[in-house]
């Protein structure tokens, strides 16, 4: 036996193919997905360079950022949204690479349908050009976003040239109390540590609290890792890891999965290993979480105020709060269950699963939308909307008055038809609350599922716990 | 990729923070599928009214900073989205150089994978750069990647650290997939053996 290692330390040293140079190694991937948006020019290296996909079966490709949410059956009436997906279907057929295509009911975002499919799995190696990749780490994975150039070198060689990161334990205590989600608890250490807090590190997620969140709520916590600028995050895989990758179209199969369930089991941090930075947070005090700002780190809990510039020490805070403040139309001191919203948007790899639209589906059955509220739902994959459908979710959205959209990114990054006007103001479940990321000029608060669902009835923000 | 290893130009102040990939590079120009002609729409929505006017204020609007070819900016440059775009439009624009006091991880790779040196300093370093590059035109700064310098207009100089893969590469305009190609015997070997250990991974 060496030194004890973390879950990051096994997982890194079981994917070294080769040292390149002093600390940069060259990694094995174990998994490559890839979507329309970042891929164009890494095929297109591909044949420039006469080069080839080493692995088209490691290799797995959908459509999700540019697809329209409604009246699929006009087709794609963006012409450039419509080139970018035409052409990931003419890469993944030239070179060879599975694909979901757009009347595949089994398509949808790249991170949902990866765990839903059996994609991912504990103990790989997993990049996507896209920084919400990070989701996967849920099953214990390492797996991060990449940018365009390193989609072309992982379809090239199967592998990614990396500097080893530092280990963050973050170790959540205690239990979450009714109405606190994964999302809260996420958007609270965002809060905390601040979305350069984890930079330079791969965070493990420990703890009571960690323990007790579904698979679902281990995908939310690790897809906002990236928020706090870590490379990655990743929950060690138990029992809950196990049951739910069991059985799925591409997980290992009776016989292949007794085999894998063994190796799974030795993936978990060892007695006595180094982390670098270690936090503890105590779940039993958390409340509600929601963002007022421009910038993830800009949490609160919603019994909250919008802080005033003075409020931070830093130069460049106040500055960025300042314009925060004046972006988002409001003034300091204002109580945040004050603030009213237009808009309403459940979706995005952060809160698209089944679970999350239950969530949604028990605060809003049997109440309605406010009149002055815009409020959609867009499932995460073509088959959450399938479950939801058989479970008559969809007949309760609408109902209280909810559009009730196809799969796709959609209000997330509106690199679709959904997106915000200048000034409207959303309370959304999805991950990045920037300057115009839901639309120029839009206005972003991030928050649960169950808090999107309490701001759809009462028209502002709304503390999920004293609905009634 | 293009070499980079010494740069004299002007340097831009944005002492704004957390510089998110939004605002580098706006989604709705994401829409291409081709690496060059992003220049212009660098910095989009703080650039261009709504009317696509230029908007007098924005620092690379103004006369002293339309050439500049080093971004002087405030902690966490670059965070969010992967899109490699936001490299691209800083490149196609004229940016080889960014300096702040830290760096979004795959922004940060991006940059390299583009011929971009991200270089990060000391927040005392940093507010003085700051200081240099709010005089404009007059106050160029120098950028030595062999000697890991930086060079202010008043003699200055500030040292800074990168790692030995990447100044390898950007001195030397290296292909990565090039050189990850040349063990690819290894790669080989690593498969071999995980077709063993972990069948379940290669059927």
């Amino acid at each position: 036996m060496g030194n004890p290692r973390t879950l990051y330390d096994k997982i890194w040293d079981s994917h070294i193919v080769a040292q390149q140079e002093a600390e940069a190694y060259i990694l094995y991937i174990d998994r490559h997905l890839v979507h329309e948006v970042t891929s164009p020019q890494a095929f297109e290296g591909l044949r420039v360079s006469g080069r080839k996909v080493r692995r088209p079966e490691a290799t797995f490709a959908v459509a999700d950022h540019n697809v329209p949410t409604k009246d699929l059956d006009k087709g794609i009436q963006d012409p450039e949204s419509k080139l970018q997906i035409d052409t990931l279907e003419a890469n993944t057929a030239e070179f060879g690479v599975p694909y979901f295509s757009m009347t595949d009911d089994r398509r949808g975002i790249v991170h949902i349908i990866g765990p839903e499919q059996g994609l991912t799995l504990p103990g790989m190696t997993i990049v996507c050009g896209d920084s919400h990749t990070s989701t996967h780490g849920a099953f214990g994975a390492l797996a991060h976003g990449i940018g365009t150039s390193e989609v072309e070198h992982v379809l090239v060689t199967q592998t990614l040239v990396q500097e080893k990161a530092k280990n963050m334990l973050i170790r959540v205590d205690g239990d979450l109390p009714p109405g606190v989600t994964a999302k809260d608890l996420a958007l609270a250490i965002i809060g905390q540590i601040g979305t350069a807090g984890g930079t330079g590190h791969v965070i493990e997620y420990a703890g009571e609290a960690v323990r007790s969140l579904s698979m679902e709520g281990r995908m939310t916590l690790c897809n906002l890792t990236i928020e706090a600028g870590a490379r990655a995050g990743m929950v060690a895989p138990d029992q809950t890891t196990f049951e739910y990758v069991q059985g799925r179209p591409y997980a290992p199969k009776a016989g292949a999965y007794e085999q894998a369930v063994a190796y799974w089991k030795t993936l978990k941090t060892d007695e006595g290993a180094h982390f670098d930075t270690e936090i503890v947070i105590d779940a039993n005090a958390l409340v509600p979480y929601v963002t007022w700002g421009t910038s993830p780190e800009d949490a609160l809990p919603i019994t909250g105020y919008v802080p005033h510039p003075t409020e931070f020490k830093d130069e460049g805070k106040q500055i960025a709060v300042e314009r925060a403040l004046h972006y988002m139309g409001l003034r300091a001191g204002t109580k945040l269950t004050d603030i009213e919203v237009d808009h309403v948007f459940v979706g995005s790899c952060t809160n698209g699963r089944i679970e999350d639209l239950r969530e949604v589906a028990r605060i809003i059955e049997g109440k309605q939308v406010k009149d002055s509220v815009n409020a959609i739902i867009v499932p995460g994959s073509g088959l959450v909307k399938i479950q939801a459908e058989e479970e008559g979710l969809d007949k309760i959205f609408e109902a209280a008055g909810f559009e009730w959209r196809q799969p796709g990114c959609s209000m997330c990054l509106a690199m679709n038809p959904d997106k915000l006007a200048p000034g409207d103001r959303c309370a959304s479940t999805s991950n990045r609350n920037f300057e115009g990321r839901q639309g120029q000029g839009g206005r972003t608060h991030l928050v649960s599922p169950v808090m999107a669902a309490a701001a759809a009835i009462t028209g502002r923000l709304t503390d999920v716990r004293d609905l009634t | 990729m293009d070499k980079f290893d010494k740069l004299t130009a002007v340097a831009a102040p944005m002492p704004l923070v957390n510089i998110d990939t939004d605002m580098i590079i706006p989604k709705q120009y994401l829409k291409t599928i081709q690496r060059v002609g992003l220049g212009k729409s660098l910095f989009a929505e703080m650039r261009y009214d709504a009317d696509g006017n230029e908007i007098e204020d924005f620092v690379l609007n103004q006369p002293a900073y339309r050439k500049a070819q080093i971004l002087v900016a405030g902690d966490n440059f670059g965070c969010g989205s992967s899109r490699e775009h936001a490299p691209w439009a800083l490149k196609d624009f004229g940016i080889r150089c960014v300096i702040s006091t830290s760096f979004a991880d795959i922004f940060h790779n991006n940059c390299f994978r583009n011929g971009i040196l991200p270089i990060s300093v000391s927040h005392s370093d940093l507010e003085k750069l700051m200081d240099d590059a709010e005089r404009g035109a007059n106050a160029t700064i120098s950028v030595d990647l062999v000697t890991q310098e930086i060079h202010g207009p008043d003699g200055g100089v500030i040292k800074f650290d990168i790692d030995n893969f990447n100044k390898h590469c950007l001195l030397e305009g290296l292909d990565e997939i090039g050189l990850t190609l040349k063990k690819e015997n290894k790669v080989t070997d690593f498969e071999d053996a995980r077709k063993l250990d972990q069948p379940w991974l290669h059927t």
